[in-house]
């Protein structure tokens, strides 16, 4: 048996339904007979009546309802179809839920599935990695998993912290990304993971540029290099120590992201190294991200904006060589 | 049926005459806020205040009907201009001067001031400055109490003539009927967002209008006028809490200060100061009280002295309390302290 990436979220729900009467899913077309614009929630409307209710196309009302119940012992998840349009509800996620700890001290646990990043064709609006803005602001915790396991425990683990939780699934890693089973328990939320050992560079990615950050390694490979991944598994809380014990062994620093290049989770990951570990590099540290421009349409433009193995290999290289 | 639920309000208002005892305990809650924000102006103009003061001069009336005709379990999102509901709903005058004065005992612990405050597990919601936000956030909580089982309750959102025109008000009020929430929204229409008139905030010939095109019931009110004020809330409350369509109040005053108390309102003409709706509210209240003989001179003069000794009070508490440090607060914005995210320290 192999199960996906997407359908790995499904069943996170499907539990968390099962096993937490306060859960409840609340979004565009995640109810019915249809299960969603991607069906990360398919069937659950009639496994669970009730509990899985279909919204206006109202992005703020829809986080604001999830605030709402959350702060009445409910533990909501939203599906934001695209993550392009939580951009409408920004407000309430960073000046309501973000905020609301802090001033009342009561917190407020809703989970907010944001189906991020490109895929072939996609374009400017249905493309976006929004894990920066969500990282910059405080009072929200930001998860980018990177594979079937970690979208599966990272969901159920979301849904239990007391605090609101962003949590951005890959859309191209919905089919592409495969496992045999799932597991019962993953690694600790803001731990990140050392997906592959190396000792000549370290490179730190999440989400599918972990994936092609894999694929890059291996080709190096072949040309005798021992390339070490990094997964942050979490934007925010940022695992700091890990990348440092990694660039204390490799001595070079390479972080990949897909979103576009001003600011985001690859420089903060370089400013930390650097203030804190200077003395561990060997070179100067150096990123990949997306490029400054609108994410484009064509399949062309699209392999051209955004790193991918080959980009990061070449990139590696040219580190490595330092 | 909206022009038929207009009717009904209005004729409703003529006649009625709510029972003495609620009309003088509303018109004592209206005297114990505008005692306070006289107050805390007056600490303001002295410079005891940092940050804003933003008063309900003028809005008690409608204010205090929202929070008195609640009930235990319900929600209540009071806004800038709710000090009477919010004290008639709960409550105690010592958050508002602890907050105020920043206060680190306070709900808001000098992390917010002013008029950001509330009590969500006394389900008082405490808003943001950014409005509408808290129509939907009323909403998910009724949501949630649909879930839990609970009976028997309603929500009641204050907005302004200003808030109605945001996109999130819109997205509330929508979500709210096709949840069929029992929620209430009462907009104070007080002629300026800050200083813009109506001319400039909206086109249609009357914002009650609106009700039927969300999916509301809506009942337009004289929010100078205390007793129409508990009838018609009074009623839609009511109305919600018996399952019928959510309900939409716009109640019509002015407001009779400035947006807050840096500004003194210089832009709003002389003529729109003698319009009905700018009568003082306070004023009218007692007039009844008068005219009905419901309480004599003596009373009157007994309630004043009670509500200045109960802020006074609550003043000198506040201000003998510590203020909050820099060095000392708990830098965290989050619950869950493992998850903390830690920048160079």
């Amino acid at each position: 048996m192999s199960i996906t990436y997407l359908e790995a979220i499904r069943e996170a729900q499907a539990k968390l339904l099962r096993d937490d009467e306060r859960v409840f899913i609340y979004g565009q077309d995640v109810g019915g007979t249809f299960g969603g614009a991607f069906k990360a929630t398919k069937g659950l409307a009639k496994e669970f009546p009730g509990r899985v209710l279909n919204t206006p196309i109202s992005e703020d009302a829809i986080v604001g309802a999830a605030i709402g119940a959350a702060m009445q012992g409910m533990r909501p998840i939203v599906e934001m179809q695209f993550a392009d349009f939580s951009s409408i509800a920004l407000n309430q996620i960073l000046n309501n839920a973000g905020t609301h700890y802090w001033r009342t001290n009561v917190p407020v646990p809703i989970t907010v599935r944001l189906p991020s990043g490109g895929t072939k064709g996609s374009g400017p609006f249905h493309s976006q990695s929004m894990e920066l803005i969500y990282a910059h602001y405080p009072g929200l915790i930001v998860m980018t998993p990177a594979t079937v396991e970690d979208a599966y425990t990272m969901l159920i683990e979301a849904v239990a912290i007391d605090d609101p939780v962003i949590y951005c699934e890959h859309k191209y890693l919905y089919y592409h990304l495969k496992a045999d089973k799932l597991p019962e328990k993953g690694l600790p939320t803001g731990r990140a993971r050392i997906a592959r050992e190396g000792r000549d560079l370290t490179i730190v990615s999440y989400s599918a540029m972990m994936q092609e950050s894999l694929a890059a390694a291996e080709e190096l490979t072949r040309e005798g290099f021992e390339v070490e991944v990094v997964d942050l598994r979490t934007v925010k809380p940022l695992d700091t120590d890990t990348l440092l014990a990694s660039v204390a062994r490799t001595g070079r620093l390479l972080c990949i992201g897909e979103s576009f290049p001003w600011g985001g989770a690859t420089a903060e990951v370089i400013a930390r190294v650097t203030s804190q570990g200077f003395h561990l590099l060997d070179a100067a540290p150096q990123r990949l991200n997306a490029k400054d421009t609108p994410i484009p349409y064509h399949p062309n433009l699209w392999n051209a904006h955004r790193p991918n193995a080959q980009k990061i290999a070449t990139k590696a290289r040219a580190l490595l060589r330092e | 049926m909206l022009q038929t639920a207009q009717r009904t309000a209005k004729s409703k208002t003529k006649k009625a005459t709510p029972p003495h005892d609620r009309f003088l305990e509303a018109f004592r809650w209206m005297l114990l806020a505008r005692t306070l924000e006289e107050k805390l102006v007056s600490l303001y103009r002295g410079g005891l205040i940092t940050g804003g003061v933003y008063i309900g001069k003028g809005q008690e009336a409608v204010s205090v009907a929202c929070g008195l005709l609640l009930q235990k379990g319900d929600i209540f999102a009071p806004l800038i201009r709710d000090q009477a509901g919010r004290s008639a709903f709960g409550e105690p005058l010592i958050d508002v001067t602890r907050t105020y004065l920043g206060s680190r005992l306070g709900p808001m612990r000098g992390r917010d001031g002013n008029i950001h405050r509330g009590h969500p597990r006394n389900n008082e919601l405490a808003m943001i400055s950014h409005l509408g936000a808290m129509v939907s956030v009323t909403v998910g909580a009724l949501i949630a109490k649909r879930f839990k089982g609970e009976k028997n309750f309603v929500g009641l959102a204050c907005i302004g003539e200003g808030g109605m025109q945001t996109g999130a008000f819109h997205e509330g009020m929508n979500i709210a009927a096709v949840e069929q929430a029992p929620l209430v929204v009462v907009a104070t229409n007080n002629h300026y967002a800050y200083s813009t008139p109506n001319d400039r905030e909206f086109a249609c010939d009357d914002l009650v209008d609106r009700a039927i095109g969300y999916g509301f019931e809506g009942y337009s009110l004289d929010g100078t006028d205390l007793s129409a004020c508990l009838d018609v809330i009074g009623g839609a409350v009511k109305r919600a809490r018996a399952g019928r369509p959510p309900q939409l109040v716009v109640a019509s005053v002015l407001r009779l200060s400035g947006h807050g108390e840096h500004d003194d309102a210089s832009y709003v003409p002389e003529e729109v100061k003698r319009q009905p709706f700018a009568r003082d509210c306070l004023k009218m209240a007692e007039q009844t009280i008068i005219d009905l003989n419901l309480a004599d001179a003596e009373t009157l003069a007994a309630w004043r002295k009670d509500a200045a000794a109960q802020v006074d009070e609550a003043i000198a508490a506040a201000q003998q309390e510590a203020a909050p440090e820099g060095n000392k607060e708990d830098w965290c914005a989050l619950s869950t302290r493992d998850l903390v995210d830690h920048v160079d320290e």
